[in-house]
């Protein structure tokens, strides 16, 4: 378990209980987080998951792949803590992440 | 019509359509009754992993659902799974249930979504023998799924393609069985048609273009092999028919709603009852950036078509219709479709279809139609943005890997 705090472009800030295994979008999508639609449902497909990742984090996240890099290039506002959130997984590691979603999503 | 007073919204059809109208409706501050009738027995799941991850047992069950049980409860969503709608009484604005029970609806959104076409030959119902469309067809599948049986997939569209790749990975022998002279040969190019076959022969498929099925034979009620037009007998100890799927439409025919190889919606989802929307599969609609009609079976059609239904009841502006965009998953290779290829008069390919990373673009009249994209993340995503502006580019640039798609989307743009 992790907890994670999705803010949204206005600072609103959620605190979610988020399980191992799970994506960070998917954590979000259960808990109808505003502003992570997720259309394609994880498969890298389409870049509406889009979060900026806290700086404390970047480490233990890791940077993108290859796919998700060139996905990140065209996704709107994109920044160097940006990923998306289907390929980030979540686990013990990433208790206390903060991730912010870009205001192009709301 | 104005709907924002509505008091009952109901969604007949438990799929992603459903789903996304769900979650647009609450988020959207709709407060009245909203119910969901599906007739399968499982909350809203996603479709797309039955033929890729979910099949192969890479995703567990309950990452297919789009949300949690607790979540409909959170938000006041009554579910009747397991129930079909019989009849629509639009004079009642109501849905009629099996076993005489009923739902009032000030609005009604029609998800009923497809259904998998049948196999026209003789021993199509024997077991064995699956189609491939909802959670119960893979419970079924998966425990054949096993090293060295023997898997027959007729229809070489995507979804057949993809349970052919999840087959060789999990050790079956696979034959592909398609009637047309390539794969695919539906929904894309030539090209990419023969990048596909090589790929899938390299895989060790042994696919049959130009296959004409006789039948299925059986023993014990089990199907033992296929039997094709010239007499050939391929083996068979697992049948898997993907030969295309039909809207259901029954439901808004029989109840009068305009219909036509689908149900006609405009472009707020809205059918030929200004109270009834449809949306996803079932449905036939404008296809804004070509100016013509047409069905699209999709997540993004899914999705959109849930937004615009709830935006229309709730009195909101109309949310962008984006490009239509698809994608398949098969061994390592990720094709991503942006746009409708359908009328193009010029093909570019950009990269090397032998480093397995290259794309497709289709022009028509010098614009940008449709991108066919292997493991190429920014042609994909270039080509969406340019062709809902209908932009022309040059082929030139297209060809040449060494300008960026970047670069080639700012200069369209400029």
């Amino acid at each position: 378990m992790a907890k994670i705090t999705y803010i949204d472009h206005s600072g609103e800030a959620r605190e979610i209980e988020a399980k191992n295994g799970e994506t960070v979008m998917e954590t979000a999508i259960k808990n109808s987080i505003p502003g992570i639609d997720a259309d394609c449902g994880g498969a890298c497909a389409c870049a509406t998951c889009h979060v900026y990742v806290d700086e404390a984090f970047m480490e233990k996240v890791g940077q993108p792949e290859d796919m998700e890099q060139s996905m990140l290039d065209f996704a709107e506002n994109v920044q160097a803590n940006s990923r998306l959130s289907c390929q980030i997984t979540v686990s013990d590691e990433l208790d206390g992440l903060k991730v912010t979603t870009p205001e192009s999503q709301h | 019509m104005d709907l924002s007073d509505a008091k009952s919204v109901v969604i007949v059809g438990a799929g992603q359509a459903a789903a996304q109208a769900c979650q647009s409706l609450r988020m959207g501050g709709y407060e009245g009754g909203l119910t969901v009738i599906g007739d399968e027995p499982a909350l809203p799941y996603q479709r797309p992993p039955l033929s890729k991850a979910y099949m192969k047992g890479d995703l567990p069950e309950e990452r297919l659902y789009f949300k949690p049980a607790a979540w409909y409860e959170d938000n006041n969503i009554e579910v009747m799974l397991g129930v079909s709608a019989t009849g629509i009484d639009r004079r009642a604005q109501r849905v009629l249930l099996e076993n005489d029970g009923h739902v009032d609806y000030d609005a009604l959104i029609l998800a009923t979504g497809s259904r998998p076409r049948k196999l026209p030959v003789e021993g199509a119902d024997l077991g064995g023998v699956h189609d491939l469309r909802g959670l119960a067809d893979v419970e079924r599948i998966r425990p054949q799924m096993i090293e060295g049986h023997r898997l027959v997939v007729v229809g070489a569209g995507y979804i057949g393609l993809e349970a052919a790749a999840v087959a060789r990975q999990m050790g079956l022998e696979v034959t592909v069985l398609e009637m047309a002279a390539r794969v695919l040969a539906r929904v894309t190019s030539p090209v990419m048609s023969d990048f596909f076959e090589a790929e899938h022969s390299r895989q060790g498929v042994d696919l049959r273009v130009g296959a004409r099925l006789e039948g299925l034979k059986g023993q014990g009620g089990k199907v033992t092999g296929a039997v094709l037009g010239d007499g050939t007998e391929v083996p068979a100890d697992i049948v898997l028919v993907g030969i295309g799927i039909l809207p259901n439409t029954e439901l808004a025919e029989a109840a009068g709603i305009g219909c036509k190889d689908g149900i006609i919606v405009d472009r707020d989802a809205r059918t030929s009852d200004p109270r009834i929307f449809a949306a996803g599969d079932c449905t036939r609609r404008l296809l804004v950036h070509y100016g013509r009609e047409g069905r699209l079976e999709s997540v993004h059609n899914a999705i959109e078509q849930g937004k615009l239904a709830a935006a229309a009841i709730l009195g909101k502006p109309r949310p962008p219709e984006d490009c239509p965009w698809f994608w398949s998953d098969q061994y390592d290779l990720k094709l991503q479709i942006a746009g409708l290829s359908e009328g193009y008069d010029d093909i570019i390919v950009r990269g090397d279809p032998d480093a397995r990373k290259f794309a497709a673009f289709y022009m028509r009249a010098g614009r940008l139609i449709a991108v066919d994209a292997v493991n190429s993340g920014p042609e994909f995503m270039a080509s969406k943005k340019l062709i809902m502006v209908g932009a022309s580019v040059a082929p030139a640039d297209l060809q040449d890997t060494s300008t960026s798609m970047k670069e080639i989307a700012a200069k369209a743009a400029a």
